[in-house]
């Protein structure tokens, strides 16, 4: 069983505090969709849990306190247990789908040795997953944007690790590849038993793919907790400036911004 | 299963170039000026003095052969770490400036008129020319370096030995001395002993080791630093080892043969397709592929019969440069 904790997590940037005072607790597994309008640290939390900025206070992932500053054994056992897509991910060569999906593999592979079976089986789990099995031949760069982000998903899918990180994985997508990226990520969440942390800008889309939000405003945590709880228009108007329609359509909730408040 | 197939394909790859360099490497011992052969060769001087004859394969043809070999691989697989490291296909292994300080250290022994103080004076001078010039590297980017600052340091201190080097010629105490300089700048495989190549083995074979260690790293840069640092590889251990073993390297190379251009850019970017743009998989073929160029480089510059053979690094880039420029089109033609 996962469990994510943070512990009064402060983080700055050039100078600058961005998180303030961060405590968490993820006891298990879960979608958690973290959530506040541009600025609030929401990339600067995830990206220092992933460990890429350093951070004062505690972050632990199942009881191991993680921090910047690592020897290099402890990053290969992190990396195995904690996987990170970034903002605007991309390949830098053209290389083959299938050869993309299996650097995830590079956390388990030993040192001059082959990916083995049990390898392949990932990467062919995580290509079934993200649906991007087909392309396996193609060149990464020859896909179109909603398929080359899945690919990029399978990488990090195919880390297997009982800790995912997504930074923005839905951000200019057309409406039905962000509901097919929600869905995996759901399911990796799910059926696998592993904590997904996704940074989401679509209101309607956390409320109804997530099981927890995280509610970020200038560096502090506003509310946490279901998304009904914390999607209140109260909450809203407050942290994002805007009136927002609200309404159901059977079980899935859709926010509409309508006005700005100033 | 299907990662077999395209391992067999890569073992094939590396077995053929492998081959071509084994018959380069055989080539280059056979033939000498103007076309003339090895075994003729060795009749004529074997009809004066048999020892003499052994002497010249022994002290002659192999060193020059085996630094064609040992600085082509150098150059080669350089150039494609340094690519993968900056995933750029216009990096070469001159950008960290290691080769142009190395170049400056044997240029001041020449200066300096030291060159005939002892047979490895200026290979001295060069190995700690490129070992200054990555100090000040170091002294000037600092440990975390950014990519960004790690090539305009190096770009800095190739511009700096590049001034000094001038400095030298311009100031030199005779045209002789001058001459040597420019001479040995152009870089040539000819006339070196087999001293030299044991002088600059060690350098390489750390150098190697140290780049060839940051394969999968290279590997798992294709999708960026962040990346690349949640799959578990320190970022200022991996360009640590990629700029110091391309450092020591190039510079062990450039102090024994002089500057030679375009192997190390285009080994790599020639190779590239053939191993699916895989950065880690490229090392190995680059390497060969150097190799194999720099000794067919070094053949071609003994065909002319008559007058100065034209220098090795002449040749590279009087043959680099036209075919970087077809590649060049060949890429507009591609994502036009």
């Amino acid at each position: 069983m996962t469990e994510l904790v943070l512990r009064h997590l402060h983080a700055s940037l050039g100078g600058a505090r961005i998180i303030h005072d961060v405590s968490l607790d993820i006891p298990g597994p879960g979608f958690i969709g973290l959530v506040g309008p541009n600025g609030a640290g929401k990339t600067t939390l995830i990206r220092a849990i992933a460990s890429l900025i350093p951070f004062e206070g505690d972050i632990l992932l199942d009881g191991i306190p993680l921090s910047h500053s690592i020897s290099p054994n402890h990053v290969r056992n992190l990396a195995r247990r904690l996987a990170y897509l970034a903002q605007n991910a991309e390949s830098h060569w053209p290389i083959e789908v299938s050869r993309l999906v299996a650097l995830g593999r590079l956390p388990h592979l030993e040192p001059f040795r082959k990916m083995r079976e049990a390898d392949e089986k990932a990467v062919e789990r995580a290509m079934e997953l993200a649906d991007v099995a087909r392309y396996r031949g193609r060149d990464v760069m020859s896909l179109s944007g909603g398929e080359r982000a899945r690919v990029l998903l399978a990488r990090a899918l195919a880390v297997e690790a009982p800790l995912l990180l997504v930074d923005e994985p839905v951000a200019s997508l057309d409406p039905y590849h962000q509901l097919r990226i929600m869905e995996v990520l759901e399911n990796y969440a799910k059926n696998a038993g592993r904590i997904v942390v996704a940074v989401l800008h679509d209101l309607s889309l956390a409320a109804r793919f997530c099981d927890r939000l995280v509610l970020l405003h200038e560096g502090k945590i506003r509310a946490a907790g279901p998304p009904d709880t914390v999607l209140t228009d109260e909450n809203l108007e407050d942290v994002y400036r805007v009136k927002v329609f609200s309404g159901r359509e059977g079980e899935t909730r859709y926010i509409v911004p309508l006005s700005r408040t100033e | 299963m299907k990662y077999d197939t395209a391992s067999r394909r890569y073992w094939a790859i590396n077995a053929g170039l492998f081959g071509l360099v084994v018959l380069l490497f055989a080539g280059s011992v056979l033939i000498g000026r103007g076309f003339e052969l090895l075994p003729a060769k060795f009749a004529e001087i074997a009809k004066i003095d048999r020892a003499l004859a052994w002497l010249v394969l022994e002290q002659v043809r192999l060193p020059r052969a085996a630094l064609g070999v040992l600085v082509g691989a150098t150059l080669g697989l350089t150039g494609a770490v340094l690519q993968g490291l900056l995933r750029n296909p216009l990096a070469e292994p001159g950008i960290i400036g290691a080769s142009s300080g190395a170049a400056l250290g044997a240029v001041l022994v020449f200066y300096f008129g030291l060159a005939a103080g002892g047979a490895m004076a200026v290979q001295l001078g060069g190995v700690a020319g490129a070992l200054l010039a990555l100090v000040t590297l170091y002294l000037l980017v600092g440990r975390h370096a950014a990519i960004v600052t790690l090539i305009l340091g190096g770009v800095a201190i190739t511009a700096f030995s590049g001034a000094l080097t001038s400095l030298a010629l311009n100031l030199s105490p005779s045209p002789y001395a001058a001459m040597e300089i420019v001479f040995w700048m152009l870089g040539s495989l000819s006339d070196r002993s087999m001293t030299q190549v044991w002088f600059v083995l060690p350098f390489m074979i750390v150098g190697w080791a140290l780049v060839a260690s940051t394969a999968r790293a290279l590997d798992a840069l294709t999708l960026g630093e962040d990346t690349a640092a949640t799959l578990g590889f320190n970022q200022t251990s991996v360009k640590a080892r990629a700029i110091i073993g391309t450092g020591l390297a190039v510079g062990a190379a450039v102090s024994v043969t002089g500057v030679i251009g375009f192997v190390g850019l285009v080994v790599p970017h020639l190779l590239r397709p053939l191993v699916g743009y895989r950065p880690g998989g490229l090392l190995l073929p680059s390497a060969l592929g150097g190799a194999a160029l720099v000794l067919a480089a070094d053949i071609i510059v003994r065909l002319p019969v008559g007058g100065p053979e034209p220098k090795l690094g002449v040749v590279t880039s009087l043959l680099g440069a036209p075919f970087f420029l077809f590649l060049i089109m060949r890429m507009r033609r591609d994502t036009a």
